[in-house]
């Protein structure tokens, strides 16, 4: 449908286009973005974000529509650089970890972890099963905090409002954990290289049990006003479908990617702080659009209930930090009476511990997807190069394959379903 | 009409549930004049500690300095006399500021300090209209004396206070 008179192609006109989508971009790089249509005017360039609640952060996606249908989808990102990375370089390895909390910020956990484990196949540090088992159970809650703060927010975007405020209610109860913990609701840096910062208190049992109890009945009702509900599937059947080869070749994971079928899973592929010894299924979709993505991360809370339940029941007693007084400081106890543990306490706490000569990377498998860490070590205690192959921005780039030849209002939709949180994309 | 007959039936569905959150004791609290409890370990704002006979525990070492992921922390030390004595051992913190502004609370200055001098309690965080006001200073952080206990500086007697790091319990994991 034409909406507006086509230009012909001079020089002013173009640099009006240019001016119009207010890119720091040059025509040339413009016209390899969008289509030749655009240029002349037959088809309309819009911003999308990075100001727009449903972008879920700062992204800003400039748009090509012909009417109400995209054209093309384009996200520019950047706006949320914090250049985490860059200053992780400059870091001892145990003080990178807040740093990390700060990536996926809805997810700090899965975060921790991934570095954490990073540093441990580095420097070669064994994790005892106490902490595995716990680290299992924490990384399961932050998959459904995680899952949770997805599911309220692509929710609100299609204005189902009450289902936003029962997640944030459900939350709530995971973020108690967090403080009850590691003493911080969001920014846990709990989850340290070696194990874990102190055991787990005796009201976390409480507080996971409660989540146990709670949770499935809660479920419920998200079926009841989402699943069977018309609206919902209007909005989200055949919408921002993908192929499976081409989530792969775009590099998705996650829920993203098993929704078109395929079925990757860190957990399972590559297992680690002892994930293979629970038992655990591995939800897929088949058609890869906004609904399976919502249905595969709907089944995934109850196989994440399933894992935290045989954790709990399996837990071993003993230690949570490695006994290597090379990397896990003293007890502190032990500081007043004993010179050993009073200097590795202070060399420690002020130059860290050394790290061999290396390149590791370590995944795990976070509500999001894949969050990788490559981690390159000098043999000093700071790394040389650090690498977060963060899930959202994979997922974040086919988004044009999804969005194209979709309704605007659609696109809501989309970006709700992929799962992004910007911090994630840009860190 | 089938999509009709579904709407018609699964809309009045979820409807109900929202409906029935009505007979539901409301979750949200009416901050601030209602406070949520924290949990034991978390981590608001630090306190400088003192021990039962108002000495300061912190010695000046600046640990927590260096263990500062995010260098909110500045310490200056001065030595310790009998005649005026701020900490056990030798030296203390003359200068003691932390820059809340640029704290994340992470809770590292905590577990480097060797005398458990500096502890984030759970009490709220510091707010303030002004860069100026949001560094706080040693009198500031400081907690108060136990009641009828002199503060600091005091007069010791020599021989006292040789060690600077006075033997603690080990924390307790259960809380
Ligand atoms: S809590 Fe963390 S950031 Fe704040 S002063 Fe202590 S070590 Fe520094
Ligand atoms: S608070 Fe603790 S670590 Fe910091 S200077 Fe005082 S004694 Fe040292």
């Amino acid at each position: 449908m034409l909406t507006q008179t086509p230009t012909p192609l001079n020089e002013d006109a173009l640099k009006v286009r240019v001016e119009d989508v207010q890119l720091d971009i040059t025509f040339e790089q413009l016209k390899r973005l969008v289509s030749p249509r655009a240029l002349t005017g037959e088809t309309m360039l819009m911003n999308m974000g990075p100001q727009h609640p449903s972008t879920h952060g700062v992204l800003r996606l400039l748009l090509e529509l012909d009417g109400e249908t995209i054209v093309n989808c384009i996200p520019d990102i950047g706006y949320l650089h914090t250049g985490i990375e860059k200053t992780a370089e400059g870091k001892t390895y145990l003080k990178a970890i807040p740093l990390t909390d700060r990536t996926d910020y809805l997810a700090p956990m899965s975060n921790n972890m991934a570095f954490c484990g990073a540093v441990e196949k580095l420097v070669g540090i064994e994790v005892p099963l106490r902490a595995q088992y716990l680290r299992v159970i924490l990384l399961e809650l932050t998959r459904m905090n995680s899952h949770l703060v997805w599911l309220g927010t692509h929710a609100l975007d299609l204005g189902a409002m009450s289902v936003f405020l029962y997640c944030m209610r459900e939350r709530e109860m995971i973020l108690d954990i967090y403080e009850a913990v590691s003493g911080a609701r969001m920014m846990s840096s709990y989850i340290r290289p070696g194990g874990l910062w102190r055991d787990v208190p005796n009201v976390f049992f409480d507080l996971v049990q409660r989540v146990l109890d709670v949770f499935p009945k809660r479920l419920i009702e998200y079926e009841k006003l989402l699943t069977k509900n018309p609206m919902w599937k209007d909005r989200t059947v055949g919408i921002g479908k993908i192929s499976a080869q081409d989530a792969i070749a775009w590099g998705m994971t996650g829920p993203c990617l098993r929704a078109t079928g395929v079925k990757y899973d860190v957990r399972k592929a590559y297992p680690y702080s002892s994930y293979d010894h629970f038992d655990f299924d591995i939800p897929t979709g088949t058609n890869g659009d906004v609904f399976d993505r919502y249905k595969c991360r709907m089944e995934e809370f109850n196989q994440s209930l399933k894992i935290i339940r045989q954790a709990l029941k399996r837990l071993p007693p003993g230690p949570v930090m490695t006994s290597d007084r090379k990397v896990a400081p003293p007890p502190k106890h032990e500081i007043a009476y004993s010179m050993e543990s009073l200097i590795h306490h202070f060399k420690l706490w002020t130059e860290g511990f050394k790290a061999p000569e290396g390149e590791v990377y370590f995944a795990v498998e976070s509500g999001k997807g894949e969050y990788g860490v490559l981690l390159s070590g000098d043999g000093t205690s700071k790394p040389r190069r650090v690498h977060f192959r963060a899930p959202s921005f994979h997922n974040l780039q086919p988004i044009n394959e999804m969005a194209r030849g979709q309704l605007l209002a659609d696109l809501v939709a989309i970006i709700g379903s992929i799962d992004i949180v910007l911090g994630d994309v840009d860190r | 009409m089938q999509n009709f007959w579904e709407y018609l039936t699964k809309i009045p569905v979820g409807l109900a549930t929202v409906f029935k959150t009505l007979f539901e004791k409301p979750v949200t609290i009416q901050y601030p004049e209602e406070k949520k409890p924290m949990s034991p370990r978390f981590r608001g704002r630090h306190q400088l500690k003192r021990y039962e006979d108002g000495l300061e525990r912190c010695i000046g070492c600046a640990l927590c300095a260096a263990a500062c992921p995010a260098d909110a922390i500045y310490v200056e030390a001065a030595e310790n006399t009998n005649e005026e004595r701020y900490s056990p051992g030798e030296r203390y913190a003359k200068v003691y500021e932390i820059n809340m502004l640029r704290c994340i609370f992470c809770g590292y200055c905590e577990d480097a300090c060797p005398t458990n001098a500096i502890v984030l309690e759970p009490i709220e965080f510091p707010t303030g209209y002004t860069r100026e006001s949001l560094i706080y200073t040693k009198s500031m952080l400081l907690e108060p004396p136990p009641p009828g206990v002199p503060g600091t500086p005091q007069q010791t007697p020599p021989g006292k206070y040789d060690r600077a790091i006075l033997p603690f319990p080990p924390i307790d994991e259960s809380v």
